[in-house]
Order: structure tokens, then C-alpha cells, then sequence
């Protein structure tokens, strides 16, 4: 009897609910995400899932160009004067009202750091030495010390957090649990599993119109094999850095497409201009004294002794850009006409020769071997186009925990006070996150300043004058055109004298069956809202 | 017995201190987890004072003595890369990994000791020949291969199998487990079976020695002369005794498992602690390295106690506490 009515009843229910296939879209990524916090670190696995739930004032489009987000305009008052307008209407996942409290809640959040964070995006905020006040309910105003042209691009780094859920929460504990995680963004988080996945469930309420999926999982699949298994399989829709070895079969397999797009990380290699360098001795062993690298001719004969073309058809499966440039194309600071540089031993080896060094010489090449595509294999190949040209490279390549510390620092602990970069000739990247070259001219081609804060990725210690003074004065431009001119001046004469050699832009790739399309973005980001069904 | 086991425990102590001093400086000399986690824009007032702020300025010594303070206190830390108590994330992701680990002995144990005996009983017949070979290529090929060329075989071609992760979970006295699920159990064939192969190995191996050894003794001799059918002389008297060595082995073998499933986690995606010490070490999250280490000297400490329980149990000429020869 009972049975009976259990069974009507469930009957009765299936019969009123209408069968409406979920849509579910399942990401297989090679990093998890390490925190649900968006201020917590700026890690691409972890801003890759945040970016689906929160949003920030200035939105990147995909070529990484700032576009309106939680703001819908903004503009230059004065020169220290930036008024931001705020989206009307926009909606927490909570169903609370959005306002200019809590961006500025967000902002105070981020003063002086998050503690305990290992890489929150304070350090945006405190560039061009911000504060900010409300103006109304939906016009923010920040100030600057003086003209501070990027404030747009800063802002575009810094999520917005809803004052009502995260005041007072522990950082990353209650975001991880999903109490203080309310956004704005075209999904709302419904569970993270640390290990096994995240996933986020469709935001009916989203400014920026329908959002088509109703689920999307994010399933970390460290190892590429295995994440590339689990696309062939079905078990994911879609995956991030498809082994570059299995893109020819993947691309010929009716099953699947492969979208791409050049990214915005430079790889290169950085020679170091101090007068003694430790790797680098001539063919008895003995430290030369003036450092070869300080000499112009030998930088480019090093850069015309590479064939970037080999290592992106022969290492990259074609997934590089070979590039003199610092930004990739469609960057603000893209400078058109400087081409890679052609492969040419015989100048290479000439040059060398005019130099004084046509019996070569001997260098260590420095370089991580897990943490940019293929890394290893680009350090072995250079090594070998290297010691053609007569400069026998031996290649030191470590795990990246290693190997930026004794970049950056140097060897602390077993030298104490040696607190300077350690090595002579090393290759490392660089990414342009906000799509404007004005802190990647200061940061790799400025002056090293701790003071101010110059050339903080200039680990080789390059120094011109007259890209310095272009540099401090693109930083206080606030007039585009202007600018753009500063920075490609200093991109050209930095470039033409060799202050670092550029190999090449990497590719972005992602990897998904056949009945998806994506729209790829330059910032290594794969977000939902820029997948859809094929036509 | 009491004795013994409080013995124990001051030994495990003193690994314990041995081994953080060990982990603690060692880490430290592989560089500076900031590093690694800063945005190229950070710069250097930036850089100094996310230092400052997880107290990675201060000298070593001095953190070190910070850390062990806090450990009295039972405060193991947070993990930089989380900031979630590295315990909390080590209990986490625990249980998939015991699971694991269980799953892959009850496999290595239910096919490797009636596999085993039969090799022993006949050991120039051809299945035992077979056997043995199987045994032999478990021991000798990578653990990562044989774990690739599954998900290629079922996965891929066959389409039988899950490739990556841990099916659904149901809650079971206060953890969640999958192997009560059907898809849980799907997802745990394939890595289950994987780790148990060189267990299973060893098992085979131990069981036919332990057979040709104890088959020749004067009391099997003797239970057979009094008529005892050969079953039960088998699957008693034989047992008993070939099951001592086993026991030792794999109770130290899966001590190891537990601590270093990572290669099989890896393969599998598999949400367990190997996979998260990995992780760990790849940005030098210290306090999260440091204290999965405390955890596995404690649990090596505690196998190695239970399995020498165990042996008092099965061979009773083993007696505990007696003077340490």
C-alpha cells in the first residue's frame, strides 16, 4: 500500500517537472585554484575560477585592452583625479544591490596587503600612490600623487568583494567555503571540493546578458597526459595547455578543435651587465674581466645565432611567436616595425669576431625547467645554436622554486649578505597582464631602483639613461597618444642596443571537443561566457 | 607491553624534532616561496613586505624556534599557497588517499596470496611459471607507465573506465568515501589497481617462498601423517605461518603508500595528499610540507607499533618488550 503511494506521488512530481537537459560545460585545468579569495593571490589558476564569480571596475577585453565592467565609464578629471561611474542596477549573487561602498570596501580590504597572503594585489592599488573616496552611490573618485596615466589598467587587477558577505571573514577560509564568496560575475559558486574540482552554477541575474551554460566544473588534471586522456575520453569538454607534442593529431581529429591566440608572456633571455660574472670565463676557465656581455656586438650576435623559427616549428609544435618586440601585437606599446631577428651564424659569428672574442667563450645558461612551455628544451636548443657560433653553453635548468629565488636574490642562506641576482645569463618571461607596456618598459628596461621601485624584473642590471628618462616620464603622461609615443621610442633603443634578448611571444592554446567554439584571450584565462556551442 | 609502546613513542619523538630541524632548514636553502608567487609587477617594497609578513625575514633559527613555540601550542600553521591550517588541508584530502591505499591492498593481498600459494605448491607447472613472470614485470615496469598505458587502453580506446578523479562520495563515520558508490568504485578501479601492483608483487613472491619454506616442515609432515585433509592443512597450519612475513612487509610497504601515492595520484588526478605534497613542494609552502612530514613519521611510527602488535599476535614466540637485541 505504502508503496503504492510513494509511487504516485513520485509520478506525480516527475510528471510536473519539465525535462530540461542541464547544460554543463567541464573545464579540465593544469592548476587548481588555490583559493576562492580574489585577493588572495594573482595566480592564473586561481583568477582563471574567479574571474567567473567576481568582477572587477575595468574590465580586459580579449586582447587584454581595458573595457567597461562593474564601471561603465571613467575619465580624467585633472591630471590626480580619476571618477569612475559605476554600473546601475548590478546585483549580488545574494540579491543585495551593488554599490560604491563596496568597491571602496574592497579597496580598504587590500590596503597594506591581505596577511597571510602570498601575492595579493595590494601593490596595484599603492602604484601612483592611490586613495579613493565616494563621490554618490555610484560615482567612485580615486586620487593619484601626481599625473598617473594607468589607473584604468591598474584597476582592472582588482576584484570587487561584496561588503555585506566578506567583512570580518577570515581570508581565503570563508571564501574557499563559499560564505563570503558573492560576486557579481556570470556565475555563482556552488562547491569547491580542494583537490577534485570547483564548480559554479549559472547566474540568472548577470548585467552581461544570458550566460548559456547552466553548470561549469572546473577539474584539475595536473598531468598533461592524463588531461589530454581525459578530453579523448569525454570525461572533460575542454582543456587548458594541451601537450604541444599531440597537437598535430588532436588538430587533424575530426572530434576535436584547437583554438589559439599569442599570448601576452614574453619569453627571453636576460644577459647580466656587471663587470664580473661568474658564469661567463674564457676557454681556460678564467672569469674575463670586462664581461663580454657589456658589449653591444656580442648581444646581437647571440640574438642572430638563434633560429626562432626552428624552436617554434621543431619544440613548440608552431605554437610561438618569435618576436623583438615586449608587448605582442595589439598591445598598447606594440612597436610594428621591429622584426624578429633573422637566424644568421655567419654575421653572428662575424660580429663576435669584431668584438674580440673569435675564439668564443664559455657561458652557463640559467633557466626553470617547469615553469614556462617547453622551458628546458628552448634552454638546450639556444645552448646548441649557441655553442655553434663558438660561445660553449652549458645549460643549468632547475625547478622554478629554485630557480627565481637565485634570479631574484641570489643565494641567501649559504651566502649571507649576498643578496644580488646570481646569475649571468638566464632565460625567464614576462607577462604584460594589463595589456599596456608602461611597467613593462620600467620593470625590465629601467634602471634597478629599490627606492622607486625601477626595473624590478631588470635582474641583469641594464642601465641607459635615455630609456629612463622615457620611462619616468611615460609613467606621468596621461594623454594616450603621447605616451604610446614615449614608450615605443624607449622599446625601440632599448631593443636596438640588445638590453635583452626577446625569443618569442608563447601561444595559448586549448583543446575541446568538436562541438564547442571558443573566442581564445591573450591573459591565459579560460572563461565560460567565451565558450558556445558550434554553429 | 606499556613499556614498549611509551619506548616507541620517545623514539618517534626524537625522528620527529630530527626530521623538522632536517625539513625546515632544507627547505629554506631551496629558496624564497614569494618569489615564485609574485606578480612580475610586485615590486621590491612590495616584494619585502609580503616577506615580512609571512616572517620568512627573520633568520632561519629564529623562525624555527617561532615554529616549534607554536607547535607545543598544537598550531601547525597556515599553508602560504591556501591559508587554510595545513592540518585542516591534510585531513581534507586524507581520506581519498586512505581509501586508495586500502583498496590497493585489499586487491594486492585477495589476488596475490591464492596467486602466491598456487606458485608454491606447483612450481614447475606453467600457470606458476606465468605467475611468476607476472610478478616479475609488476616489480620492473614504472608504476607511471602501467598507469598511462591503462588509461590509454580503457579509458581512451575502450571508453570502459573514467580517466581523471574520485567518483561520487557518500558519508561514512564522519569522512566521505566513494567506494560505497557505484561510480565511486568505477573511478577507484584503475588507480587502485595500479598502486596495489608492486604490493601484489611482493605478496606473490613472499607467499610462494613462504610456501616452499613451510611445506617441507616436520609439523606440516606431522599434520599430514595425523590425517588433516590438505585443505585445512593449507589454509590453517600453512597460513599461519607464511602470513608473518607478509605481514611485516607490507606493514612497512604501506606506510609508503600512503606517504608517496603521488605517482599514481598524479596519473589519476586523484584528490589525495601525494598529489598536495607535490603541489606543496613546487612552491615551497613550507608549513603545508612540514607538517604532512610530521604526519607521516607519525604514522610510520604507529604502523611500525601495530604491525609489531600484530606479529606478538601470530607468532607467539615473539615477545614484546623484552630487552632490545
Amino acid at each position: 500500500m505504502k508503496h503504492w503511494i510513494t509511487g504516485l506521488v513520485t509520478g506525480a512530481v516527475l510528471a510536473a517537472t519539465p525535462v530540461l537537459a542541464e547544460e554543463v560545460l567541464t573545464f579540465g585545468v593544469r592548476s587548481e585554484a588555490s583559493s576562492l579569495d580574489p585577493h588572495w593571490t594573482q595566480l592564473s589558476a586561481d583568477l582563471q575560477v574567479q574571474e567567473h564569480i567576481f568582477e572587477h571596475l575595468v574590465d580586459l577585453d580579449s586582447a587584454s585592452q581595458p573595457s567597461p565592467g562593474l564601471a561603465v565609464s571613467w575619465e580624467a578629471i585633472d591630471e590626480t583625479t580619476w571618477e569612475f561611474r559605476l554600473r546601475e542596477g548590478v546585483i549580488w549573487h545574494d540579491g543585495e544591490p551593488f554599490t560604491a561602498e563596496d568597491v571602496v570596501f574592497s579597496f580598504d580590504r587590500l590596503r597594506g596587503g591581505i596577511s597571510g597572503a602570498p601575492a595579493s594585489p595590494a601593490f596595484t592599488l599603492e602604484k601612483g600612490g592611490k586613495t579613493w573616496e565616494i563621490v554618490d552611490d555610484l560615482t567612485v573618485r580615486i586620487y593619484t600623487d601626481g599625473p598617473y596615466p594607468t589607473v584604468a589598467e591598474d584597476l582592472a587587477m582588482v576584484p570587487i568583494v561584496a561588503q555585506h558577505a566578506a567583512e570580518g571573514v577570515t581570508a581565503s577560509v570563508d571564501f574557499n567555503s563559499g560564505q563570503a564568496a558573492i560576486g557579481t560575475g556570470p556565475f555563482m559558486l556552488e562547491e569547491f571540493v580542494p583537490g577534485s574540482r570547483v564548480s559554479v552554477v549559472r547566474n540568472p541575474n548577470w548585467w552581461g546578458g544570458d550566460v548559456h551554460w547552466d553548470r561549469v566544473v572546473f577539474r584539475p588534471v595536473g598531468e598533461d597526459a592524463a588531461r589530454l586522456a581525459a578530453l579523448l575520453n569525454g570525461d572533460v569538454d575542454m582543456i587548458d595547455y594541451p601537450p604541444t607534442i599531440d597537437l598535430p593529431q588532436l588538430q587533424e581529429d575530426p572530434d576535436f578543435t584547437v583554438s589559439t591566440i599569442p599570448s601576452d608572456r614574453l619569453i627571453y633571455i636576460m644577459p647580466s651587465y656587471r663587470h664580473v660574472e661568474e658564469f661567463i670565463r674564457d676557454n681556460d676557465g678564467n672569469v674575463m674581466v670586462p664581461n663580454p656581455m657589456r658589449d653591444w656586438r656580442v648581444r646581437r650576435a647571440m640574438s642572430l645565432a638563434i633560429n626562432r623559427e626552428a624552436i617554434r616549428d621543431r619544440i613548440m609544435g608552431g605554437a610561438s611567436l618569435p618576436t623583438r618586440n615586449i608587448v605582442p601585437p595589439g598591445f598598447f606599446g606594440y612597436v610594428e616595425e621591429l622584426e624578429a631577428d633573422p637566424y644568421d651564424p655567419e654575421a653572428a659569428a662575424a660580429l663576435l669576431a669584431e668584438a674580440g672574442y673569435e675564439d668564443g667563450f664559455q657561458i652557463t645558461l640559467h633557466g626553470p625547467n617547469d615553469r614556462y612551455i617547453n622551458d628546458a628544451r628552448i634552454l638546450e636548443a639556444v645552448a646548441q645554436m649557441w655553442s655553434r657560433v663558438g660561445i660553449t653553453t652549458e645549460v643549468d635548468a632547475m625547478p622554478r622554486n629554485v630557480f627565481f629565488s637565485r634570479l631574484i636574490r641570489g643565494d641567501e642562506l649559504t651566502m649571507p649578505g649576498f643578496d644580488v641576482p646570481e646569475f649571468s645569463v638566464s632565460m625567464t618571461g614576462w607577462g604584460t597582464v594589463a595589456g599596456e607596456a608602461t611597467y613593462t618598459v620600467s620593470g625590465t628596461l629601467e634602471t634597478y631602483n629599490a627606492a622607486t621601485g625601477g626595473g624590478n624584473g631588470n635582474f641583469g642590471r641594464y642601465s641607459n639613461p635615455a630609456i629612463d628618462a622615457r620611462s619616468v616620464l611615460a609613467k606621468q603622461t596621461i594623454d594616450n597618444d603621447e605616451r604610446l609615443e614615449i614608450l615605443q621610442e624607449a622599446i625601440r633603443i632599448g631593443m636596438e642596443d640588445y638590453a635583452y634578448i626577446p625569443l618569442h611571444f608563447q601561444v595559448n592554446q586549448w583543446a575541446m571537443i568538436s562541438s564547442l567554439e571558443h573566442s581564445p584571450r591573450t591573459n591565459e584565462r579560460m572563461l565560460a561566457i567565451e565558450v558556445s556551442p558550434a554553429e | 607491553m606499556t613499556e614498549f609502546i611509551i619506548r616507541r613513542s620517545i623514539q618517534a619523538l626524537f625522528v620527529l624534532l630530527v626530521m623538522t630541524v632536517l625539513v625546515f632548514f632544507g627547505v629554506n636553502v631551496i629558496g624564497n616561496p614569494v618569489y615564485i608567487f609574485a606578480s612580475s609587477e610586485c615590486d621590491q617594497a612590495c616584494l619585502a613586505r609580503i616577506i615580512a609578513d609571512l616572517g620568512l625575514d627573520k633568520p632561519v633559527w629564529q623562525q624555527y624556534l617561532i615554529f616549534m613555540g607554536n607547535l607545543f601550542q598544537g598550531e601547525l600553521g597556515n599553508s602560504f599557497t591556501h591559508g587554510i591550517p595545513a592540518l585542516e588541508l591534510i585531513f581534507q584530502r586524507l581520506p581519498a588517499t586512505l581509501e586508495l591505499a586500502f583498496s590497493a591492498l585489499v586487491i594486492a593481498l585477495v589476488v596475490g596470496v591464492p596467486l602466491g600459494m598456487r606458485a608454491g605448491l606447483k612450481p614447475e607447472a606453467f600457470s606458476s611459471r606465468m605467475i611468476m613472470g607476472f610478478s616479475m614485470l609488476s616489480f620492473s615496469v614504472p608504476v607511471f607507465w602501467i598507469g598511462l598505458i591503462m588509461i590509454v587502453v580503457f579509458s581512451v580506446q575502450l571508453g570502459w573506465m573514467p580517466a581523471i578523479g574520485r567518483g561520487d562520495t557518500v558519508p561514512f563515520l564522519g569522512t566521505d568515501v566513494s567506494f560505497f558508490t557505484l561510480d565511486g568504485l568505477h573511478h577507484l578501479a584503475m588507480p587502485a589497481f595500479t598502486l596495489s601492483l608492486i604490493m601484489m608483487a611482493m605478496v606473490i613472491r613472499l607467499t610462494r617462498a613462504g610456501m616452499r619454506e613451510v611445506l617441507y616442515a616436520d609439523y606440516i609432515k606431522f599434520a599430514r601423517a595425523n590425517g588433516i585433509r590438505e585443505r585445512r592443512i593449507l589454509s590453517l597450519h600453512v597460513m599461519k605461518n607464511i602470513l608473518i612475513p607478509i605481514v611485516t612487509v607490507l606493514g612497512m610497504e604501506f606506510g609508503g603508500v600512503i606517504a608517496f601515492a603521488v605517482v599514481v595520484e598524479s596519473i589519476f588526478s586523484w584528490p589525495g595528499v601525494g598529489k598536495m605534497l607535490i603541489d606543496a613542494i613546487a612552491v615551497l609552502d613550507r608549513p603545508l610540507i612540514v607538517a604532512y612530514l610530521i604526519f607521516v613519521v607519525i604514522m610510520f611510527v604507529a604502523l611500525n607499533l601495530f604491525v609489531d602488535i600484530l606479529y606478538s599476535l601470530l607468532d607467539p614466540r615473539v615477545r614484546l618488550g623484552g630487552a632490545a637485541a
